[in-house]
């Protein structure tokens, strides 16, 4: 056959987050290896970002959608949970649109250190999350648990809209 | 499609007509997690033990979460129903990865009465004595002040686990573990902020939140106990021992309770039978309603598909 394909990757990494559309899959760091096994077989690894995220029944069905739009008929999608998705490998790229949507990006939080007792802190958050639609710093949290499971619903004490914002995780 | 000005444009409308089928059907053919589940038991580890210690997990979880979505439509804030939906959701997640990983491990074969995965199966089919939960987990959660006491005591002891538990021989448990960790992290801190402000709040607040710990309490003592598999999962490098969670759990506990002007407990703790608890399968009368509610639909018809 001598039909140009789209490559496997670059279709797989257009697909986008069914609960964040502003983000591809790619942008949000989820998706962990596109290949093609020896059958001309597809295999396409994902990572969840919460366990129990149910977008990611949706995603294999777009992932298997779209690499069949783009002339793969035999399409695997594997999801693994090692090493577990970070809300700091949502890429820059991913970031800006964000923030282009109205939804505040999460900070960059870094390795943790393993072993210690994770510490509760009982007073609020330190960290400012500035507002995606004016910018200002002075924002406060409404809810820690947003409408998907990635994101927190904030208020801005300047312009006064509410908004979400992906929490580091 | 031009995405020049997102403003503009709404990026969410695209969903709603990009394909008609299979969108949002959540809940169908989900196997979860296949390039883990199916690694081998690790060297040396008896398969049956390993199997029987993700269902302890695993139902620890379930059982928790099926308690907790009993909040939805009913809490008193819609911030607090999304936030104990989104924790529910959270541990069902870490209970489905842990019901197939058991069910690989053939601990479904006994219960399968027809097509359904390995998770419908040992979640819809086994009766009460094959739950392996601790009894914290079925238990009561009553008014929303001993629903965080619950969530706290719950996510404290279930964090100290996990954080252990990524170190685990078995592939599948160190994975579950490393993603739950994270989870358990938001939902303690959820739980802490609201037993301090219940417990620092009004005169009436602060009663009805300490009767919701002492409520709890009876229940904790039960999670640093081991079962013999536990213990021979201990020493093939695969298992937590329960013991070693106390100390992190107190810690907590030390912590959130003088700042919320509230008491320790002195309640006493649920008695074993015969020296058995939830571990061994035998519960406390709660569980029958959690498995009632949850289980009756799919017994009623066991061969629908959904």
């Amino acid at each position: 056959m001598v039909t140009a394909l789209v490559d496997a990757r670059e279709a797989a990494e257009r697909v986008v987050d069914p609960e964040m559309p502003m983000l591809t899959l790619a942008d949000l760091g989820v998706l962990r290896g596109v290949e093609t096994a020896g059958d001309g077989t597809v295999v396409v690894t994902l990572t969840p970002t919460y366990s129990g995220c149910p977008a990611l029944e949706a995603m294999r069905d777009d992932l298997r959608a779209a690499l069949q739009d783009a002339g793969y008929d035999a399409v695997e999608v594997r999801t693994t949970f090692s090493p577990p998705w970070s809300t700091d490998w949502i890429s820059d790229e991913g970031r800006r649109k964000l923030a282009e949507a109205g939804v505040a990006p999460p900070h960059r939080i870094g390795p943790k250190a393993a072993g210690a007792p994770i510490p509760l802190t009982l007073a609020p958050p330190s960290q400012t999350v500035p507002c995606p639609q004016c910018g200002a710093a002075d924002t406060e949290e409404v809810s820690r648990f947003g409408p998907t499971a990635c994101t927190a619903l904030r208020r801005c004490r300047s312009c006064a809209e509410p908004f979400e914002h992906v929490k580091e995780i | 499609m031009d995405h020049t000005d997102p403003h503009d444009e709404n990026v969410y409308d695209a969903l709603a007509t990009a394909d008609e089928d299979g969108r949002w059907a959540f809940g169908t053919g989900f196997d979860a997690g296949d390039a883990e589940i199916t690694a081998p038991s690790p060297e040396g580890v008896d398969r049956a033990d390993l199997a029987t210690y993700c269902l302890m997990l695993a139902d620890d979880a379930l059982i928790a979460s099926q308690r907790l979505a009993g909040w939805t439509t009913k809490a008193p804030e819609l911030e607090e129903e999304v936030a104990l939906a989104n924790i529910a959701l959270d541990l069902l997640g870490q209970a489905r990865v842990l019901l197939s990983r058991a069910g690989h491990l053939g601990a479904a074969e006994p219960y399968r009465v027809g097509p359904q995965d390995d998770e419908d199966v040992l979640t819809y089919f086994r009766d009460d004595r094959a739950f392996r939960n601790v009894t914290l987990a079925e238990a009561d959660l009553g008014d929303f002040g001993r629903t965080v006491a619950w969530v706290l005591v719950f996510s404290a002891w279930r964090l100290a686990l996990m954080q252990r538990l990524t170190g685990s021989r078995d592939p599948v448990l160190a994975a579950v573990a490393g993603k739950a960790v994270k989870e358990l992290t938001y939902h303690r801190d959820y739980a802490a902020q609201w037993v301090l402000r219940l417990g620092d709040g009004t005169e009436l607040s602060h009663a009805r939140m300490q009767a919701g710990l002492d409520g709890v309490w009876p229940h904790v003592e039960e999670l640093f106990l081991a079962h013999d598999v536990e213990r021979r999962l201990v020493e093939a490098g695969v298992a937590v021992d329960p013991a070693e969670l106390r100390g992190d759990v107190d810690a907590v506990v030390a912590q959130v309770l003088p700042a919320a002007t509230l008491t320790r407990p002195e309640t006493p703790a649920v008695g074993l039978v015969g020296g058995r608890g939830g571990r061994d399968g035998v519960h406390t009368e709660a569980l029958g309603g959690v498995l009632a509610l949850m289980q009756s639909l799919a017994r009623a018809h066991p061969e629908a598909t959904w």
